[in-house]
């Protein structure tokens, strides 16, 4: 059987007496995307965290390949980590930096390129996601939906070999949600990479991944292919995915 | 006292030495990072114009009125003794020694400090710092150490311009509004100021910067470890405050530890 890139082992975490994750189990493979759904307020973010290192599980173990993450020795560690990439879901763009200072940031602080190179990727992916001539503008001088793909710009600008996508269409209309998807889809064939996404688009995100996950009370309570979800027998499943309580 | 009071006083002792700790960390963590290639030259042009030159106008004006208003004083006073012709000396040795550093720090503080704070907390709670770690950026590097050197070119620079405008200021009352004679008063000044009061003037407009840069950038970047402030605008808005009254508290505690060793 094939090893999970990332496999998460009973991981507990809370926050002051507030306990989000009750001993989640999931496995993420290498080159799938993979959805997780689940209830506003059941800790999809918080489990996405754990991925890149913002918030450290109390107990239960992370295994990168296999092996724990707290034991990978920090070059490894640091390695793994620059595969990652993070969309946020308020974006998280820098007021204070134009939409093209924004994208190339990753790549500029890390002197991964030349400057020249730089500007050639930036604009590449500008082009990709019809970003058009807004690279002079600052953040809060677009719309939501822009600001939304300049952040997606951003996260794939490093070509990265896993993306953690924070619901990536929030606040978008149905033409640019799918445009979103498709684009992820696209990427995703074109350069193989892994991705993970939170997400409330349910049906859509279903043909989107090979693999989703649902959240319930903490827990993973469903892990399967799009075929299992839709014919699953769990309540809680079926609930949810018709928006009943 | 009962064991809930032993309680609060063990608990607020243990939340100030860790915050003395996680800020000691922290200061030292971004002056390490100064030295780290590539150096950041455009950011620390882009704060030395924000905290330095857009805080000129204030300070001249600052160091203007605190000039004149102790010419006025210093006449009043001195005439009193006859002594109207040391107004230079002490106009002088008042603005160098004292009140240049200080109401400089105090008044950066009020116009740059306050936006340093708010603009770190307002990234910390929009998860900008956050992003910086996702992208391998260290956060400090980013956001602090550059301002730190800002500060230790903008204080200095901002201090000096504040003690010849303060002299002036002096003048204008001392001189052209009292008429004392304005060599004389021009005299005083050369004659009293040694250069042992000019370094201990910079002297303190370094430290200042650093405590004002350390105290308004620690504020705003654990904005979001307070757990009496909240986590949102109320959490900023706090943490700005905090930031401001804070810095020049510490300026006025700074400024009387290195009096007391330069006299």
């Amino acid at each position: 059987m094939t090893l999970p890139l990332i496999q998460f082992v009973d991981i507990q975490k809370s926050f002051g007496s507030n306990q989000v994750l009750k001993g989640v189990n999931l496995s993420i493979y290498q080159g799938d995307i993979l959805a997780v759904i689940g209830k506003s307020g059941t800790g999809k973010s918080v489990l996405l965290k754990h991925i890149i290192g913002l918030v450290s599980q109390d107990s239960g173990e992370l295994l990168i390949r296999g092996i724990p993450l707290h034991s990978m020795p920090p070059k490894d560690k640091l390695r793994f980590k620059k595969e990652l990439s993070y969309m946020f879901q308020e974006n998280a763009l820098f007021d204070f930096l134009t939409v093209f200072d924004n994208i190339a940031l990753p790549l500029a602080e890390n002197c991964l390129y030349p400057k020249a190179t730089i500007e050639e990727r930036v604009n590449l992916r500008m082009h990709q996601l019809g970003l058009g001539p807004i690279g002079e503008k600052f953040p809060f001088q677009l719309s939501g939906g822009m600001r939304k793909r300049v952040a997606l710009a951003r996260a794939l600008v490093t070509d990265p070999q896993v993306v953690l996508f924070d619901e990536p269409t929030t606040g978008l209309d149905p033409i640019r949600k799918k445009k979103v998807h498709t684009m992820i889809e696209e990427y995703q064939r074109q350069f193989g990479f892994t991705a993970v996404i939170v997400s409330h688009d349910i049906p859509e995100i279903f043909d989107l991944a090979q693999q989703v996950a649902m959240l319930d009370e903490g827990k993973i309570v469903f892990q399967g292919t799009k075929d299992d979800i839709l014919h699953t027998h769990s309540n809680i499943v079926n609930a949810f995915i018709q928006g009943e309580e | 006292m009962d064991t809930k009071q032993i309680e609060n006083i063990g608990g607020a002792t243990l939340d100030a030495v860790t915050s003395i700790g996680r800020m000691t960390l922290f200061f030292i963590s971004g002056v390490a990072w100064i030295f780290v290639r590539p150096f950041q030259v455009d950011k620390i042009c882009d704060h030395t114009w924000f905290i330095g030159a857009k805080s000129l106008f204030v300070i001249v004006l600052t160091g203007l009125f605190t000039g004149m208003v102790l010419g006025l004083q210093g006449y009043y006073t001195l005439v009193t003794f006859g002594s109207e012709a040391a107004l230079g000396a002490a106009v002088s040795l008042s603005i160098i020694r004292e009140l240049g550093p200080v109401l400089s720090a105090i008044m950066i503080t009020a116009r740059a400090g306050s936006a340093i704070a708010a603009e770190i907390g307002v990234m910390r709670i929009s998860e900008q710092i956050d992003a910086l770690e996702t992208m391998q950026i260290n956060p400090i590097r980013f956001l602090f150490s550059p301002r730190i050197v800002a500060a230790l070119i903008s204080f200095p620079l901002l201090t000096a311009i504040f003690d010849v405008v303060g002299i002036f200021g002096g003048y204008l009352t001392g001189s052209l509004m009292m008429g004392i004679n304005q060599s004389v008063y021009m005299d005083k000044v050369v004659e009293s100021v040694r250069l042992i009061d000019i370094f201990g003037g910079f002297l303190k407009s370094f430290v200042f910067a650093i405590v004002v840069t350390t105290i308004c950038c620690y504020r705003g970047y654990y904005t979001h470890l307070s757990t009496t402030q909240g986590y949102g605008a109320k959490g900023v808005s706090m943490a700005t405050t905090n930031s401001v009254v804070q810095s020049c508290v510490y300026i006025l505690i700074v400024d009387y530890i290195i009096t007391y060793f330069l006299v």
